[in-house]
């Protein structure tokens, strides 16, 4: 595993100085409304990502297995508008469910 | 001691209170995922006390959990944070006060206390409602992610499929994404994206690069955003 304290400390300053940035540098001054828009959707593509990639692929080959499953367990939870944690524990279930079956 | 609140703050102060308690919820479910991905308890508690911002912690702790590099994960991770510096932007016209304390307030500039505090228009309830949200918020952010990662620490990752917990944490969190014609453009860009080019670069900078799907918001607008 390559979890380390520098991940922690890097993450937390470049968090901070995103916060700080728009909130004590930047101010009351305007950024242009394209960008704005751009940035917003900044979670849309990189949630999507995540899922996609962490489903999809094993270290850097293509795969398909139970994850698939469990992950649509989990959008159809979501898609029901069931709570995070319900979703989490769905999506979870199925895979080891699976896990344990093949 | 007697302590009533005035009848237009207590609304505010119940609304804070119960998204804070379902954040809560989320930050166990952290918890259990970072220690999971191999994280030391320590470690997972001081991503919620320092970095303070959800779904950058998920993705760091994601791509460490596939085996990806501390570049990798920032990447990503940091990508997710620059969207508070948009929230930054909006509400700082709102705020008044010493630059000490907006040094403070900038930490607790995220998802949850930026929308709570844009549902308000008077300014004293803008106030109340930002540092309500923060307090709370913050509070269980950190109790969720100690406990979820104490339980974590006790079970077997794979076993129980904590690696789709991942994702399925991150399907509740792009439902919401979704309202808008751009939104689903570039969900299904980062995702395609995300996937093609895993077999040719190193882990974790298929997720950075899904970022250039944002840019499907240059384009001229024609629709009025329904979110």
């Amino acid at each position: 595993m390559n979890m380390s304290w520098a991940l922690v400390i890097w993450l937390s300053v470049g968090a901070y100085a995103f916060k700080m940035f728009g909130f004590v540098i930047i101010g009351s001054r305007k950024l242009p409304q394209a960008l704005s828009r751009c940035l917003l959707l900044i979670p849309a593509a990189l949630l999507a990502a995540l899922v996609f990639n962490s489903t999809f692929t094993t270290g850097q080959s293509l795969a398909l297995d139970e994850r698939a499953i469990g992950l649509v367990v989990a959008i159809i939870a979501a898609w029901r508008k069931l709570p995070l944690i319900v979703v989490v524990i769905l999506g979870a279930a199925t895979t080891a469910l699976l896990r344990g079956l093949m | 001691m007697k302590f009533r609140l005035e009848p237009d703050v207590r609304p505010v102060v119940t609304s804070a209170l119960a998204l804070s308690g379902a954040v809560g919820v989320f930050a166990l479910a952290f918890g259990v995922l970072a220690v999971g991905a191999g994280a030391n308890v320590w470690q997972a508690c001081a991503l919620s006390f320092f970095t303070f911002t959800g779904a950058s912690q998920m993705s760091a702790m994601s791509v460490i959990a596939s085996g990806g590099t501390v570049g990798g994960a920032l990447g990503g991770a940091l990508l997710l944070a620059g969207r508070n510096g948009v929230y930054g932007l909006a509400l700082s016209p709102h705020f008044k006060g010493s630059l000490a304390k907006r040094l403070l307030a900038a930490h607790f500039v995220i998802d949850e206390t930026t929308a709570m505090m844009m549902a308000q228009t008077n300014p004293r309830l803008q106030k109340i409602a930002f540092w309500t949200t923060a307090i709370a918020l913050f509070s269980l952010w950190n109790l969720g992610t100690l406990l979820g990662a104490l339980l974590g620490s006790a079970i077997d990752p794979h076993t129980y499929g904590l690696d789709v917990g991942f994702s399925a944490a991150y399907v509740a969190m792009l439902f919401p994404q979704l309202t808008t014609t751009n939104g689903k453009i570039a969900a299904a860009g980062g995702a395609v994206i995300s996937v093609l080019l895993a077999p040719f670069v190193p882990i974790g900078l298929p997720i950075l690069a899904s970022g250039v799907a944002i840019f499907v918001g240059l384009r001229p607008r024609h629709e009025t955003a329904s979110a």
